[in-house]
Order: structure tokens, then C-alpha cells, then sequence
């Protein structure tokens, strides 16, 4: 499966091996990986609690992994997400991808975080000293979707 | 017609209620005249809804837009901007 949603942890590791496997084609392996950390906007950050929208966000995922193996020329990609309670420094998300070389292999590792941040049904709840409050989705990260987006006049 | 509703993360907690089944009448026939329905019941459905406000929509678990059409038997899910990763 190209994308998992999941509770527990994932071993970066693992995953990678499992998927480069006997396939001696593969030149690069591109990987990100998403962490909880303990502040944001200045605050101290102790739990993290991760929702989504079972369902959809698996199409959602597939659907990017889809297009970014229609624009780069890559060969598997594969998304992890966790979802429920995390705490700071632990993993969060997942995402390697194989190809023959690592210019198209990066690209389409970047397409897939930058898609996946706008696009797939995850919210954050962070606990802070405060109390807790719901993460507010950044302007950063639309601009920096939107840099994938094709001109306008090919829209169809 | 029958149409399933969904309310997601902060949504959920302002509107009190992770969704439910509604019964609308078939002039409710785009997502933008779903939103305008739900406001009408005033207080939090109003604030948390209203126009200007950062929201999502997703019907049949496709990402929507107001114009697009609300059909018997859909599941219409709305929800804050997503922040995973």
C-alpha cells in the first residue's frame, strides 16, 4: 500500500528497504520525515493530538501519490501518516521516494509534503501550557503548493 | 431529500455535534445553499459558518467548492483549513 494512516511509529528505515526490494533499477531514494516539536508560535507545545477524516484522506493521499508519479518520472512513492496522540520529537509523517535518479526524485518528495500539507484531511490539536488550542493552517504553506500548480492557461 | 452532514475538528467542537442525517429540501442544491441553511439556525451555526470564515467543504470526500452540487444521499463534510504534516 502506497499510503498508510496509523497509529504507531514508523521505522524510516524499514520502510525504506521494504520498498527499493529487488528492485536493482532504483539509482535514489528520496525521504522526508515530519516531527513533533515542542513549540510553536512561541509556545510551549507538550501533546500533540492528530485528527483526520477516515475516508478521504486515504483517497486524498492516493490521489497525490497518483499525480506525482504522472509528473516526475519515479517509480514507487509511499506516505506514512500518524494520527492520534504525539508528543515532541516524535514522528509524525512519512515520505520516500524511489527512482532511477535524484533530481525527478526530490522534486516529486517535495510535491507530495507540499500537496499533502494543503490537501489531505489532517488537523492538529496542540496541548500548551494555556490550554489547548487548534493549529491555524499557515499561508507559507499554500504559497508553497501553489508553486506546483501548472499555468493557468493549461487549465482545462 | 436526504443528505448526511459532517462537522470536523474545531468545527465539531464549535457546533457541538460531529454531524448528522438532514432531511433538505431540493432548492438546497449546491453546497454554498447547505451553508446558507445551517446559518439560519443562528447562534454558533452562524458564527462558526458564516461568510469570510477560513472554511473547507468536501462532498462524497472530494474537496468541493460552493457551486458544486448537492445530490440526495451525499456526504457533505465541512471543516477548518487542514494543518497535517
Amino acid at each position: 500500500m502506497p499510503v498508510r494512516i496509523q497509529t504507531k511509529d514508523f521505522d524510516a528505515g524499514a520502510e525504506i528497504a521494504a520498498l527499493r526490494r529487488d528492485n536493482p533499477k532504483v539509482g535514489a531514494v528520496a525521504s522526508f520525515i515530519g516531527l513533533c516539536r515542542d513549540a510553536n508560535d512561541g509556545t510551549a507545545v507538550t501533546k500533540m493530538t492528530l485528527e483526520h477524516y477516515p475516508g478521504m484522506t486515504e483517497k486524498a493521499l492516493e490521489k497525490i501519490v497518483s499525480e506525482a508519479k504522472r509528473r516526475w518520472d519515479v517509480m514507487e512513492v509511499l506516505i506514512v501518516h500518524r494520527v492520534g496522540e504525539l508528543k515532541p520529537a516524535d514522528q509524525i509523517v512519512l515520505v520516500v521516494v524511489t527512482g532511477a535518479h535524484r533530481g525527478e526524485a526530490f522534486a516529486a518528495c517535495e510535491f507530495v509534503m507540499d500537496y499533502l500539507k494543503t490537501r489531505a484531511p489532517f488537523w492538529k490539536k496542540e496541548e500548551t501550557p494555556q490550554g489547548a488550542r487548534w493549529v491555524e493552517a499557515r499561508a507559507s504553506d499554500d504559497e508553497a503548493a501553489q508553486r506546483w500548480e501548472p499555468p493557468k492557461s493549461s487549465a482545462a | 431529500m436526504k443528505v448526511k452532514v459532517l462537522y470536523l475538528a474545531s468545527l465539531r467542537e464549535q457546533l457541538g455535534k460531529p454531524g448528522e442525517d438532514l432531511e433538505v429540501s431540493p432548492a438546497t442544491s449546491t453546497v454554498a445553499g447547505l451553508r446558507t441553511l445551517l446559518m439560519a439556525r443562528g447562534g454558533a451555526w452562524q458564527t462558526a459558518l458564516a461568510q469570510g470564515k477560513a472554511l473547507r467543504v468536501a462532498v462524497n470526500q472530494e474537496m468541493a467548492q460552493p457551486t458544486t452540487a448537492v445530490k440526495p444521499g451525499d456526504e457533505i463534510a465541512f471543516f477548518p483549513p487542514v494543518t497535517g504534516g
